[in-house]
């Protein structure tokens, strides 16, 4: 993809890069058509997923510096309110991904609310309590399953033809495409200059007449709704959805690890870091165990927070952000 | 409610078997006198209660590093809970290889700890507090660091539960009604003697003002002519230590696994965070608050609930009274 590179060269208009974007998804799409192999579409679902939720983080955590470790707790809401609303009315999909998007964006709203006036830490730690107290409450959720899980069930066909997965694929290809754009546009908006006076001097950025409160909350509730988007679909993917597995760790921990390794100042660094260690954990988990799998990223992560604080993209132009 | 069958906690002891009249209920000295017929809902509540305050007591113990590294040196180290279960296993090797008393195997395991604490301190400053950018990357350096430890607690000990052995896991006194579970009640009185010597250590020695100094102010430190570095190495240092004893105390009350640290970063947060950031007064009446509200809710309704009170309590201290109970204004 092009588009790249907002520094060097004079920048792509962002009519231009939807333009690019849609062209992009429309050839993914066409190529789509010609693989007969599911596999792919398993596995391509986990890389976009991962782009979208990756991309999704760091519209809050990259632009604005402010980190949340509750991206499971989003992921999951979208996940729980699409099986409920599936299980009681069964509403097509793109219903489905609205409604947890709306819910995951409320509670975007009332988390950045009540706790984005504080230090960014405090709002890290209560992210990270807010994916525990879901859990507890899902837990206790008979509808959808409580801690016992629920099924779903995958309709054979997708509605454009081909396997469902295959549908769910282009769902989160359409998806994925859609935040990557929102993203990049946010980013060279007003407010995604707004967003980087916060990051680097939050005092400055209110002095200088930045509407520090606003914004934060505003990208907060955009940041949450696309998590939640991301997990709506998840249901009809894993077909068997408890807890456990919608609150993984390994959710939130890839989460944040992936625009670390990317490089969080702009919008390619998330799918960059998305892309490659979904590959690698995909790879890993073929060839090695799931565990050493995780271990693996973790220490990726930690290596390119310590070594490379900038990540790919701070690697390959050499400039400080 | 049912307890649910895959809440991997086991339940705290607290809120099944109801406990024990520490230290601090001996005012209430008027149920000894109560005949043993006493009301059943009493008792139950009663019962909750204490196990409530043994179990917050243990919670005190846990939070106590981060009061520490989060409330006086303002580093987020959201991995002390793996560090915690990480002194659990410690101890369970010991105990398990040589037959050590935990307690005794957590105080064995300090040197180790400390030395990990001053190391990791080390890192963190070289990496992120010299280049003076620490908030962003220093939370997910942390998260790191715990996701780390777990998986790598996976990798050599394995995903199964592990229990110790010690005279005091098995016994129960039962004073007027009230349930004293001694695998309770000993950790507990052990953290209240931890806190209370760290307290001690850094109000009355010399380094321990310094640590106290650091934390008020840095910069007046430094012009004193002491170095800010090497004090919250040492602070740190200590905050690491307290892991292995809160260890030796969470593997007495529970069986362990790997991923159990989690479930206390929320409570041990939000207990310093309710608590004022650095004072372990605060620290102590937070942990009470929570460890009886919780095994309250656990009694009353199901244990299953008992994550969601930590953060009930967390996000209205943000929003409300972010200097909590009795602290600094944030």
């Amino acid at each position: 993809m092009t588009g790249d590179a907002p520094l060097s060269r004079p920048p792509m208009g962002t009519l231009a890069f939807w333009c690019w974007a849609a062209a992009f998804t429309g050839v993914v799409y066409l190529a789509g058509r010609w693989v007969t192999n599911d596999y792919v579409f398993f596995a391509g679902y986990i890389v976009l997923q991962y782009v979208l939720l990756a991309t999704a983080w760091n519209i809050l955590g990259g632009y604005a510096g402010y980190v949340n470790f509750g991206t499971a707790a989003f992921f999951a809401i979208g996940a729980y309110i699409s099986t409920a609303l599936n299980k009681w009315l069964g509403l097509p999909l793109p219903v489905l991904i609205l409604a947890g998007a709306a819910v995951c964006g409320l509670i975007g709203l009332l988390m950045g609310g009540l706790t984005l006036k504080l230090q960014g830490v405090f709002f890290s730690i209560a992210t990270l309590a807010l994916a525990i107290v879901t859990q507890a409450l899902i837990t206790n959720w008979e509808y959808v399953g409580g801690a016992a899980g629920a099924y779903v069930i995958r309709p054979s066909r997708g509605p454009l033809g081909g396997s469902y997965v295959e549908y769910l694929f282009y769902t989160m290809l359409l998806l994925a495409t859609l935040a990557v754009c929102i993203a990049r546009t946010v980013e060279r908006s007003a407010a995604g200059y707004g967003l980087a006076a916060i990051r680097d001097d939050e005092a400055a950025a209110e002095a200088a007449g930045v509407p520090t409160m606003k914004l934060k909350v505003a990208t907060t509730v955009l940041s949450g709704a696309l998590m939640g988007a991301a997990g709506a679909p998840l249901p009809f993917f894993v077909t068997y959805l408890d807890p456990p597995s919608a609150f993984n760790l390994a959710v939130a921990v890839n989460t944040i690890a992936m625009p670390l390794v990317g490089g969080t100042a702009t919008w390619i660094g998330p799918v960059i870091g998305a892309v490659l260690l979904s590959i690698v954990q995909e790879a890993a988990m073929v060839t090695i165990s799931s565990a050493v799998n995780l271990l693996l990223v973790g220490l990726i992560m930690i290596g390119f927070i310590t070594l490379a604080p900038n990540g790919i993209m701070g690697l390959l132009r050499g400039r400080r952000r | 409610m049912p307890i649910s069958a895959s809440f991997r906690r086991a339940i705290p002891a607290a809120s099944c078997s109801p406990a024990v009249v520490d230290k601090r209920s001996r005012g209430k000295r008027a149920w000894k006198g109560k005949p043993n017929g006493m009301d059943p809902l009493l008792e139950l509540l009663l019962n909750a209660v204490v196990a409530g305050l043994l179990l917050g007591a243990f919670y005190a113990a846990v939070a106590v590093g981060i009061a520490i590294a989060f409330g006086m040196l303002d580093i987020p180290n959201l991995a002390h809970p793996a560090f915690v279960v990480m002194g659990a296993f410690a101890v369970w090797l010991l105990n398990d290889a040589f037959g050590l008393d935990p307690i005794l195997a957590g105080i064995l395991c300090l040197p180790p700890f400390f030395l990990l604490g001053v190391l990791l301190y080390q890192a963190y400053y070289a990496c992120f507090e010299s280049r003076g950018d620490n908030a962003l990357q220093g939370l997910a350096f942390f998260f790191g660091i715990l996701f780390v430890t777990e998986v790598v607690l996976i990798l050599v000990i394995g995903a199964d539960y592990r229990t110790v052995a010690a005279p005091y896991i098995g016994p129960n006194w039962r004073i007027g009604g009230i349930d004293l579970p001694l695998r309770m009640l000993v950790p507990a009185l052990v953290s209240l003697l931890m806190i209370g010597g760290l307290h001690l250590l850094l109000t009355r020695s010399f380094i321990g003002r310094a640590i106290l100094a650091v934390s008020q102010d840095p910069l007046a430190l430094q012009l004193m002519g002491a170095s800010p570095v090497r004090t919250k190495r040492l602070a740190f240092g200590l905050s690491i230590a307290t892991a292995a004893i809160a260890g030796a105390l969470l593997i007495i009350i529970q069986p362990v696994e790997p991923s159990i640290g989690r479930e206390f970063i929320g409570r041990a947060f939000a207990v310093v965070v309710l608590g004022g950031m650095g004072s372990f007064v605060g620290m102590l009446m937070a942990a009470m608050v929570l460890g009886v509200t919780e095994s309250l809710v656990a009694t009353l309704f199901s244990p299953s609930w008992a994550p969601a009170i930590a953060f009930g309590f967390l996000l209205p201290t943000l929003a409300i009274r972010a200097g909590g109970l009795m602290g600094r204004k944030l």
